[in-house]
């Protein structure tokens, strides 16, 4: 009989939801770039200088790792937290790594505006990427214990949601059956997001990081139908009618 | 048309085996060919539920190692005709069921055998042997017990079935679930100690095969190695019984759900 000694792993592997910061050069000039972010720093709040950031050169550019390297240092001297270069075809990951950065792939995620960006800028940003719509997700069967539910915009369950279960959306999650698992709407942080349900016996419920475990949802909304809204930091339960 | 059913439930000790063999006995008594397989490997307990522990030559894992064909690993019940019993292997573990070797002793039963039942008794858990059960099946019946922790399993497992089989792999949908609530008492249901049918199909949401009262006869069944069902007398012998017509499509109403209440007479003599 040999005994077996079940070591502890030194390592552990999970998975996480980050917020980045996408920044999108139009110019590889290091003057200019030095010019305009640095009085944006002075304006925009905490978030640039603190925010994963990753560089987005726009398709018009012509780019290689030599030309790459001032706006880099540029914007590293400005104490942008650069993590990685958006991946596209012309930019691998050799030579984001001869940049000391990494790559990511921009495909998967979905565009949520900065609170704190400029009202002016609005107008003059490229609105293109921001009119691409998201579907939404219609989810017909029961979610059981253990299944978790994503959805890239709003998610619509027309049955139950079991305790142990998980609905995550980047936009609202509307439940029109009993919802006892776990509700997570605006999960890349869109604190407009909302949640809607029949009957309200969740185990948690979240808007853009803010929850509520069960013990502390209000018991007059208990296994009612309610709204869930964020405002300010708080949770705000409306009924429904 | 051999037809592969699973019977789980997620956590254990809920009645998974005694439901395997009663479902398994049921078939045969109707004439459909059944074999019933102990995927339970390393803990076998199917072969004391239906009396032939002594019996066993050859098991599942033998099958699917190729030390034996499955002929020679059935073993024929004594008391019903058609029923075959296939126990697990005791000495080893879980990791001896390979997709190719499980599918291999299916296609074996179907076209060797000419089955047309085979009744898969599931392992407790959501691991390997539970999955390997599972994942030909063309129907399930979960099984599951009037209280929370065993709901919650069971809800698991209903979501495992509908992405761990392989019809759901082929892209053919959900199989069909189906519930079988045991050691149901609807006494202590009345005083609030247990979940009522309602509650658990609340939460469930799947089309109810039986309820199986909580019976001194299930224990005695084991204990005798005959399947409860046999035991017509007894409430929980008769409502298996129920549970498997309905299985193969009758409309029964459910009986066993609510208080009987005791007369003078059942009260003199203690029922």
């Amino acid at each position: 009989m040999t005994a077996v000694v079940e070591e502890k792993s030194v390592i552990e592997f999970k998975g996480r939801m980050l917020m980045m910061t996408v920044l999108q050069l139009r110019t590889l000039d290091a003057n200019q770039l030095h010019q305009e972010i640095s009085q944006r720093l002075e304006d925009a709040a905490q978030w640039l200088q603190e925010a994963p950031v990753v560089i987005d050169i726009h398709s018009d550019l012509e780019i290689d790792h030599v030309n790459l390297m001032p706006a880099v240092d540029t914007l590293r001297n400005l104490g942008v937290n650069l993590v990685a270069l958006a991946r596209t075809d012309r930019i691998d990951i050799d030579t984001a790594s001869t940049l000391g950065l990494g790559t990511l792939s921009l495909a998967g995620g979905r565009d949520v505006p900065r609170r704190s960006e400029p009202a002016a800028d609005a107008s003059t940003a490229d609105t293109s990427q921001h009119s691409e719509r998201v579907e939404t997700l219609v989810v017909e069967q029961p979610v059981r214990s253990g299944q978790q539910v994503y959805s890239r915009g709003d998610m619509i369950v027309l049955a139950p949601v079991s305790t142990g279960a998980e609905l995550m959306a980047e936009g609202n999650i509307h439940v029109y059956s009993n919802l006892r698992g776990r509700a997570l709407a605006g999960v890349r942080g869109d604190s407009s997001a909302r949640i809607f349900c029949q009957q309200l016996n969740a185990e948690l419920v979240s808007i853009a990081g803010h929850y509520r475990v069960a013990e502390d949802l209000p018991d007059a909304h208990r296994n009612q139908p309610v709204h869930l809204s964020l405002q300010g930091e708080a949770m705000h339960f409306t009924a429904l009618k | 048309m051999t037809k592969i059913v699973v019977v789980t439930s997620g956590k254990g000790g809920v009645g998974k085996t005694t439901t395997s063999a009663a479902l398994a006995t049921g078939l045969a008594l109707r004439g459909f060919k059944t074999t019933v397989i102990d995927f339970d490997v390393g803990l076998r307990n199917l072969d004391l539920i239906m009396g032939c522990e002594r019996r066993v030559v050859y098991d599942l894992v033998n099958v699917i190692n190729g030390d034996a064909n499955i002929k020679q690993a059935l073993i024929k019940d004594k008391k019903v005709d058609n029923l075959f019993i296939l126990p697990a292997s005791q000495t080893r573990d879980k990791d001896a069921l390979t997709q190719e070797g499980v599918e291999g002793v299916f296609r074996a039963l179907r076209e060797d055998m000419q089955m047309d039942y085979i009744i898969c008794d599931s392992p407790a858990g959501i691991e390997k042997g539970a999955l390997m059960a599972a994942y030909f099946a063309d129907e399930a019946v979960v099984v599951t017990n009037p209280e929370v922790s065993s709901v919650r399993d069971s809800d698991r497992m209903i979501g495992i079935l509908a992405s761990k089989t392989r019809h759901a792999e082929e892209g053919k949908g959900d199989i069909p679930a189906r519930l079988l609530l045991t050691r149901y008492s609807p006494e202590r249901v009345e005083k609030g100690e247990m979940l009522s049918v309602e509650d658990v199909q609340e939460i469930l949401a799947i089309e109810l095969l039986g309820v199986v009262p909580e019976s001194q006869a299930v224990l005695n069944a084991s204990n005798a190695g005959s399947p409860v069902i046999l035991d017509t007398d007894s409430d929980a012998g008769q409502a298996y019984s129920d549970a498997v017509a309905r299985f193969l499509g009758d409309q029964l109403p459910h009986r066993f759900t609510t208080v009987n209440k005791k007369g003078l007479f059942g009260r003199l003599f203690g029922g």
